[in-house]
């Protein structure tokens, strides 16, 4: 990692060569050697046994997940300067972990979904580029300095430019990853600066050290400090795409290939809203009445904006199922923004809602997206109207597909989906953002058509032209065993929360630093 | 009046409210061998029933178990922890004023699913039928049995998707738009008053309902109070409904299909009225004793608009639909449940709790009925049926005929049947209000109301008049009108003998509420 290179340099005075928890880093190198293995190997496997290339990244994935295991205790941590104050550039503390969990499962998940999909792909380069974010993006919750942080986030996005783009010959896709790649490229610049301006203000990187000094910065330099701390969460709000750094995503979704578009709805949220919650909650804790209040705003907005946007989806347009999931998915980044502000207001327990929020939605918007991708497989042209009559032909799969899209809507039966609306509508009440609560109220119910519409149609007896045509057992393709894992792997946890909604939700209740 | 061992009923109390669920999971299944009868769509249905037979059965066993000398200490009450991280607990309980309610439920669905098997609702698969009547009475059981606020909440919600859809697959005319503007609705309500039990929760550091009410708003600094009363007063108003956010409900009346309705106005409207008298009443007295008399108001304006609105579609010409009209009668109706709340008096709240059960009851059989005269005529629209002189169905099916207007008559509360006790009592509340409450404001609450319930004289027997009276020598040529066939007896009858038991012998149910009643009114000090 490069901070490493940062931090030996400072803490020399103690020996030479620093020492490092291996263990502690093992899930993001595991990923990041497994993406390196995978690419050497794409060099000598015949092209017969390149789908042997997607088992070894998934065994990488799991291996990764399962060396998260040793380390739930949360207390360890690494890269560390000595003195003054003890900073640590990589600690893995309880949120980096869950946020680790989260974006590793989700990475898993989309290989599970690609395994399939992607064989008309380079198959060494899609794996290589997908496991090179992952790395990244599991880095990222447990930087603990700006320098780090950047690197993790560029990490996590660099590659995810060349998913979006990896249709070769596909106009539209190349045209979402150009448009994806510009616009965050603006958006990194400017987070740079406002890291920049930090720095000049307080003279160090690491998170915990520059909220000690910004308590105290000189006058003059109140501006320059208050500028950095904008320009930075500009950056990370561009990565969460909220509103109004949000106009990529759904172009984005539509060019990008299926799985990729999952993965970007998941991991790079994830992404984006924890790299927020480090830079607000730890560095920037004096200036929370700046940050409170725009993300307050931003969150309103965002929330708004997407549900709008996605009701005014029409059914029947082409790729209208992946355009709505976007638009979704914008809306439901400024669920998740919402304990970020209350955290302003009433404290760091705040930021646990988010967390279980995120847990939430990356399972059953995971599972929405597998089940989008099984229905394309049928019906390429992925329209909402394509879903019409799934019940009828796959009773399971509708059925899940009703679940996860209730669960996103908050509603029983999708009760960890409520549970989870509860936490975030709770911090914020707790925090007194009483306004903020009403417009996330109003926004429920906006959701809340879009998605029982979708699910309404799933239920509905099918279009009697396309049933007469066709008959049903001679039209029902073999569903690939990946697909299949990833539906039933999302559809079992959501259930399983639902019943016990403790094992997420627990993170809302405790302070995970 | 039985002696039942404590754990004995909590089981009951606990397989109330789970039974129906696994039994809506159990319907999607293929059924196992033994029980396929004729036909697997007859078999689903009798899978209905027959759950639905045993959740009234452990009703009613709930009820014998009761210990009826102490109505109101909570009785079979589990608390278990279920999610810590948001200090919610399955705490379930039942007192004199969720019984007779647990009760009513049960009934009035065992009695839809009996009516479907006979008579298959027209739609898709009945399965799905089965499943979410099932899930609609889970939800509603569980609102009356759950004793934390959240898990409230989340019953509250449960019953939306299965309503949304009865309405949407099963009903009638312009379903869709009906179904939506149900939901939608409904859920805007719902969400708003999340906010306000959060904020209860939150400030007061439980949401544990015994103990809330224990506190009587102790912990609670008056604005809160005022806040959170006016949150979860608008999501309990939608639901009742109070005019005027009642638009959604003669739309979605109109639209359901008859076993929709009947568990629409019988059981759903209840849990409104019910979050009223359980949560707001004991939990945030200041805030309520604020609002009262705006909900006073409100209440009254809604028994005379719905009167106003029943005169309206009763006309001749004016083609009112009968379902319709009997929507807007429920929105006089619960007009009165909520005076009587507003009172704020032991004799008030017994009024409405008194009048929600009795509206129940012949709503219920209303909806039955309507539903049964729009099957014979394949309309429900008055003017179509009178024609010239009217329906005539007591010369061309006398007992559906005499039913009608019995049940009528009940609903416009003449004295001896169940609709007059809590009419008389709410007014009677209104007369006395409690302290701090206007009495002049209350005086002439209660004078609208009495005038309301003229009103409401009027057009029950204009209805009368129109449907089962005329000529029947006018309806010669039409086909012959069956009268009333045995299922339909078998799930009739116990809803009209219930509302001539309760209206001769209301201390049965006043004896329940009465003393929970006063418990809450009090803050658990009695």
């Amino acid at each position: 990692m490069t901070a490493a290179v940062v931090t030996t340099a400072a803490g020399s005075t103690a020996s030479l060569v620093q020492s490092v928890d291996w263990l502690a880093i093992a899930p993001p190198v595991i990923a990041a050697t497994t993406a390196l293995g995978v690419l050497v190997a794409d060099l000598f496997v015949s092209e017969r046994r390149k789908p042997y290339l997607g088992y070894a990244s998934v065994a990488g994935l799991v291996a990764a997940l399962a060396f998260l295991l040793p380390l739930r205790a949360g207390d360890r941590s690494t890269f560390c300067v000595p003195a003054p104050g003890d900073a640590c550039s990589y600690t893995a503390d309880h949120f980096a972990l869950v946020i680790q969990a989260l974006v590793l499962g989700g990475a898993l998940l989309t290989a599970l979904l690609s395994l399939d999909d992607t064989r008309k792909l380079p198959a060494g380069e899609y794996w290589f580029l997908l496991l090179s974010s992952a790395a990244g993006a599991a880095l990222l919750p447990a930087a603990r300095d700006l320098a780090t942080l950047v690197v993790a986030l560029e990490v996590a996005s660099l590659p995810a430019f060349a998913l979006v783009g990896i249709k070769r010959g596909d106009r539209r896709s190349s045209e979402a990853a150009l448009k994806f790649f510009l616009s965050s490229v603006v958006a990194t610049a400017v987070m740079l600066l406002g890291v920049g301006f930090v720095y000049a203000t307080t003279g160090t990187l690491h998170l915990t050290e520059i909220a000690a000094r910004l308590d105290d910065v000189p006058g003059q330099f109140d501006t320059l400090a208050k500028t950095g701390v904008v320009l930075t969460l500009v950056g990370f709000a561009f990565k969460t795409a909220a509103a109004p750094f949000h106009f990529w995503v759904p172009e984005t979704y539509v060019g990008a290939p299926l799985p990729i578009a999952a993965y970007l709805s998941v991991v790079g949220k994830a992404v984006g809203f924890s790299g927020l919650v480090l830079v607000t909650v730890i560095a920037f804790p004096a200036y929370a009445d700046v940050w409170g209040p725009a993300v307050a705003v931003l969150a309103a907005l965002t929330m708004t904006i997407g549900n709008v946007a996605a009701l005014r989806q029409s059914a029947t347009r082409a790729r209208s199922a992946v355009r709505l999931l976007a638009w979704s998915s914008v809306a439901q980044a400024g669920y998740l923004l919402v304990p970020i502000a209350a955290a302003a207001y009433a404290g760091d327990e705040r930021i646990g809602s988010t967390v279980a929020y995120a847990l939430m939605y990356a399972v059953v918007n995971l599972g929405a997206f597998a089940v989008a991708a099984l229905v394309a497989r049928t019906h390429p042209g992925n329209r909402i109207s394509d879903y019409r009559g799934l019940y009828a032909a796959r009773p399971l799969t509708a059925l899940a597909m009703g679940f996860f899209l209730l669960c996103l809507a908050g509603l029983p039966p999708g009760i960890i989906g409520l549970f989870a609306k509860v936490t975030v509508f709770s911090a914020a009440v707790d925090a007194g953002l009483g306004w903020l609560a009403v417009v996330m109220a109003v926004n429920v119910v906006i959701a809340l058509y879009y998605y029982l519409q979708w699910t309404a149609a799933l239920f509905r007896s099918p279009e009697p032209t396309e049933g007469a045509t066709e008959a049903p057992a001679a039209a029902r393709p073999r569903v690939p065993a990946p697909l299949t894992t990833a539906i039933v792997l999302t559809a079992a946890a959501g259930i399983v929360l639902s019943g016990a909604p403790q094992l997420v939700l627990r993170f809302a209740a405790v302070n995970l630093f | 009046m039985i002696d039942i061992s404590e754990s004995v009923m909590q089981f009951l109390l606990a397989f109330i409210v789970v039974a129906p669920l696994i039994g809506a999971a159990a319907a999607l299944l293929p059924a196992p061998p033994g029980l396929r009868g004729k036909n697997p769509e007859q078999a689903v249905l009798r899978h209905g029933v027959t759950v639905t037979g045993l959740v009234l059965l452990a009703a009613v066993v709930l009820a014998i178990g009761f210990d009826h000398d102490q109505p109101s200490t909570m009785q079979a009450s589990t608390d278990i922890s279920w999610i810590p991280a948001l200090d919610v607990r399955i705490h379930l309980g039942v007192d004199g004023i969720s019984l007779p309610l647990l009760v009513l439920t049960a009934l009035l669905t065992f009695l839809c699913a009996l009516h479907s098997y006979f008579k298959l609702p027209a739609g898709p698969s009945p399965k799905a039928f089965v499943a979410l009547v099932l899930v609609l009475e889970s939800g509603t059981l569980a609102t009356f049995a759950v004793l934390d606020l959240l898990l409230f909440f989340l019953a509250f919600e449960m019953v939306l998707i299965p309503m949304y859809f009865l309405i949407a697959r099963w009903g009638g005319e312009r379903k869709q738009a009906a179904a939506w503007k149900f939901i939608l609705y409904t859920l805007l309500g719902s969400v708003i008053m999340l906010l306000g039990l959060l904020l209860i929760g939150l400030e007061s550091g439980t949401f544990d309902m015994v103990a809330l009410a224990t506190d009587n708003g102790r912990g609670l600094t008056s604005s809160v109070q005022v806040i959170a009363v006016l949150a979860i007063g608008i999501g309990l108003a939608v639901k009742t409904p109070m005019w005027p956010l009642h638009s959604w409900l003669p739309d979605a009346h109109t639209a359901a299909p008859t076993v929709g309705s009947v568990l629409l106005a019988g059981v759903l409207l209840k849990m409104g009225t019910y979050g009223f008298v359980r949560i707001l009443l004991p939990v945030t007295p200041e805030g309520m004793h604020t609002f009262a008399p705006y909900l006073a108001a409100f209440a009254v304006v809604g028994i005379i608009y719905g009167s106003l609105a029943c005169l309206a579609l009763v006309r001749p010409g004016a083609k009112g639909d009968l379902k319709r009209l009997i929507a807007y009668s429920s929105v006089g109706h619960m007009g009165f449940v909520l005076l009587g709340i507003a009172t704020m008096t032991p004799t008030g709240v017994n009024g409405a709790l008194f009048a929600n059960i009795a509206h129940g009851l012949i709503t219920g059989l209303l909806f039955f009925l309507v539903g049964a005269v729009k099957d014979r005529y394949g309309t429900a629209d008055l003017d179509t049926l009178a024609g010239a002189t009217g329906a005539a169905l007591y010369g061309r099916a006398p007992r559906l005929g005499a039913l009608l207007a019995f049940a009528a008559v009940a609903s416009l509360g003449l004295p001896g049947l169940a609709g007059f006790w809590g009419e008389m009592l709410t007014l009677f509340g209104a007369f006395d209000p409690a302290a701090g409450l206007s009495r002049p404001a209350f005086l002439t609450f209660m004078a609208i109301g009495a005038l309301g319930t003229l009103l409401t004289a009027a057009y029950m027997l204009l209805v009368v008049r129109r449907v089962c009276m005329g000529d029947p020598t006018d309806h010669q040529r039409e086909p012959r009108v069956a009268d009333i066939q045995s299922h339909e007896f078998a799930a009739w009858t116990p809803l009209a003998a219930l509302t001539v038991i309760a209206g001769l012998w209301p201390a049965v149910l006043l004896g329940l509420t009465d003393p929970a009643v006063q418990k809450l009114l009090a803050g658990g000090k009695s």
